[in-house]
C-alpha cells in the first residue's frame, strides 16, 4: 500500500434490515469501517445497536443485507423462515475466525482455565501448535496484565478480570476486527474502568474496533466515529466531536444531554 | 426366630461370586449405554424434527415398558427369529449373559441419553454463542465445549441412573442368571433360610452403591473441580 493511499474498507455492511416476525429491529443500517477506525454505536435500549453488532458475524441472521470483511463478500442465501444464513458453512467459519467478539456476559468456558480459555481457538480454529498458542497467550496475558491468573477458573476472578480475559481471548485470533457487545454493562461500576483501559490501549494500537456502549466519555475519548442508532436506522454519525458538541439531531442532542 | 450366621459365612463365598456378575452386568451395560446415549443425546438436541424423531421413539419405548418385559423379549423372544436362530446371531441371543446386558444397556441408554439431553441444553447458551463466534465448527462445539459441559452437569443424575441400573439388575436372576439376586435364590433352594441370604445379599447390594456414591463424588470432585474455590 503506498503512503497516501486511504486506508483499506475493514468491514462494510450494506443496508441491514432485521425483524423478528412482524417487530423490525433494524431497518436499514449501512455502515463502513476503515482499518484503524474505532467506531462507537450508541443509542437507548431498543435501538437495536447489539442486534446490528451480532448481524456482522451473523450470531443474528439478518433478514436483508450485505455484509464484506475487507473485499471479501460473506455469501447469504434465504432460509426457510425468511432470514439470511451462510451460503456455505466453512466461509462463515473462517470470517468468524478473524472477527473477535466480546459479549457483555463474557461467555468464557467456565470449565477451562484462563489459559485453556484463551488457547482454545486459536489450537481448535487457527490449528496453531500448542505451544505457539501458549506463548502467545502469555504476551497478550502481559498485555491485558493477568499473568497471575493464568492458572485460574474464570468462577475465580472478578467480573472485570473475566472480561479482561475475554477479551484477551479474542486477541489471541489476531482479529482484523474487534466488536464489544456492551463490554461493560455488567460490572460493578468499580470494574468499568480496568476493562475501559485495556480497550483504550487496543485504540491505539490501531486495532479496528466496533464498539457498542454507554460509557459516552469513553466514546468521545477513542472513537474515530460515531454512530447513533434509533428504532433501528441510523440517526446521526460523525465524529465524536460533532455528535457530543453540535448533533444535527434534536434527539441525539437530548440523548448527549441526558447522558453527560 | 431362628437367626444363623454360619449360613451366612458359609455361603459368603458364593454370594460373592454373584457380585462380580451383577458388577459386571452393570458396568459393561453403563459403559456400552453411554456411548449409546450420547449420539442419541446430540440426535434429540437438535433442532431438526427428523433427526430428533428417532431417538424420540427409542426412548419413548424404553422408558415407557418395563426392563423385566424388556429382558423377557430379547431372552425368550429372540428364538423366534429365523434370522437369529439360524445364523451365528444365535450364539449371543441364546446366553442369558448377552440377552440381560444387551436389555440392560438399551434401557439405560435411553435414561442416560435423556439425562445427558437435559444437561446439553441446559449449558448456558453464550457459552455456544462465544464458540460460534470464534468460528469452531459444530464438531469442534461439540468435541471441545459441549460434551465436557455436558458431562459436569450430568454426573449427579448420572450417579443416580447407576443406582437404579445396580438394582435392575436382579431381574437378570428371572433368566437364569447367577448374579447377586439369582445366587441368593439358588442358596436358599438349597438352604431354606430366604432370611439371612436374602439380607447378606441386601447389605452386599448396599456395599455396591456405598462404592458407586464414593467414587461419583470423586469424579463430580475432579470434573466440577472449576466451582470450588481453590
Amino acid at each position: 500500500m503506498s503512503q497516501d493511499s486511504q486506508p483499506a474498507t475493514a468491514l462494510r455492511m450494506i443496508d441491514i434490515h432485521k425483524s423478528y416476525g412482524s417487530l423490525n429491529v433494524i431497518k436499514g443500517v449501512s455502515l463502513e469501517a476503515k482499518d484503524g477506525d474505532v467506531i462507537s454505536i450508541l443509542g437507548s435500549s431498543g435501538s437495536g445497536k447489539s442486534t446490528l453488532l451480532r448481524c456482522i458475524n451473523l450470531l443474528e441472521n439478518p433478514s436483508k443485507g450485505e455484509i464484506y470483511l475487507g473485499d471479501e463478500k460473506l455469501e447469504l442465501v434465504p432460509s426457510k423462515s425468511g432470514e439470511l444464513q451462510a451460503k456455505s458453512r466453512k466461509q462463515l467459519e473462517n470470517m468468524r475466525s478473524r472477527i473477535g467478539f466480546v459479549f457483555q456476559n463474557f461467555n468464557l468456558w467456565p470449565h477451562r482455565t484462563v489459559l485453556e480459555n484463551i488457547t482454545e481457538a486459536p489450537i481448535q480454529v487457527l490449528k496453531q501448535s500448542k505451544d505457539e498458542a501458549v506463548g502467545q497467550a502469555k504476551l497478550i496475558l502481559e498485555q491485558v496484565g493477568l499473568v497471575d491468573k493464568i492458572d485460574a477458573y474464570p468462577s475465580h476472578l472478578s467480573g472485570g478480570q473475566q472480561q479482561r480475559i475475554a477479551i484477551a481471548r479474542a486477541l489471541a485470533m489476531d482479529p482484523q476486527l474487534l466488536l464489544f457487545d456492551e463490554p461493560t454493562s455488567a460490572l460493578d461500576p468499580e470494574l468499568v474502568n480496568e476493562v475501559l483501559a485495556v480497550m483504550r490501549d487496543l485504540a491505539s494500537q490501531g486495532r479496528t474496533m466496533l464498539i457498542v456502549t454507554h460509557e459516552m466519555r469513553f466514546a468521545r475519548d477513542v472513537s474515530s466515529q460515531v454512530v447513533f442508532l434509533h428504532e433501528g436506522h441510523i440517526e446521526e454519525q460523525g465524529t465524536p466531536e460533532k455528535l457530543f458538541e453540535n448533533p444535527s439531531s434534536a434527539r441525539v442532542k437530548a440523548f448527549m444531554s441526558s447522558h453527560q | 426366630m431362628n437367626w444363623s450366621w454360619d449360613v451366612i459365612w458359609e455361603y459368603f463365598p458364593r454370594l460373592f461370586d454373584g457380585v462380580w456378575l451383577t458388577l459386571e452386568l452393570v458396568l459393561y451395560s453403563a459403559l456400552t449405554g453411554l456411548a449409546i446415549a450420547v449420539p442419541l443425546a446430540l440426535m434429540r438436541a437438535s433442532k431438526n424434527r427428523l433427526v430428533s424423531a428417532l431417538p424420540w421413539a427409542y426412548i419413548y419405548f424404553f422408558r415407557g415398558t418395563p426392563l423385566l418385559v424388556q429382558i423377557f423379549l430379547i431372552y425368550y423372544g429372540s428364538a423366534q427369529f429365523d434370522l437369529i436362530r439360524n445364523t451365528s446371531l444365535w450364539e449371543i441371543f441364546s446366553e442369558p449373559f448377552w440377552c440381560a446386558l444387551i436389555a440392560l444397556t438399551l434401557n439405560t441408554a435411553a435414561y442416560s441419553a435423556e439425562l445427558v439431553r437435559g444437561a446439553i441444553q441446559s449449558i448456558p447458551k453464550g457459552e455456544i454463542e462465544a464458540a460460534e463466534a470464534f468460528g469452531m465448527s459444530k464438531l469442534v462445539q461439540i468435541r471441545r465445549i459441549v460434551l465436557p459441559r455436558a458431562f459436569g452437569i450430568v454426573l449427579p443424575a448420572y450417579g443416580n441412573e447407576l443406582i437404579l441400573m445396580l438394582k435392575g439388575s436382579a431381574l437378570a436372576s428371572t433368566i437364569t442368571l447367577l448374579d447377586l439376586t439369582g445366587m441368593a435364590r439358588t442358596i436358599i433352594a438349597r438352604t431354606y433360610t430366604p432370611l439371612e441370604i436374602f439380607f447378606a445379599a441386601g447389605m452386599l447390594y448396599l456395599a455396591i452403591a456405598a462404592l458407586f456414591i464414593l467414587a461419583f463424588r470423586f469424579i463430580e470432585r475432579w470434573l466440577n473441580r472449576y466451582q470450588y474455590p481453590r
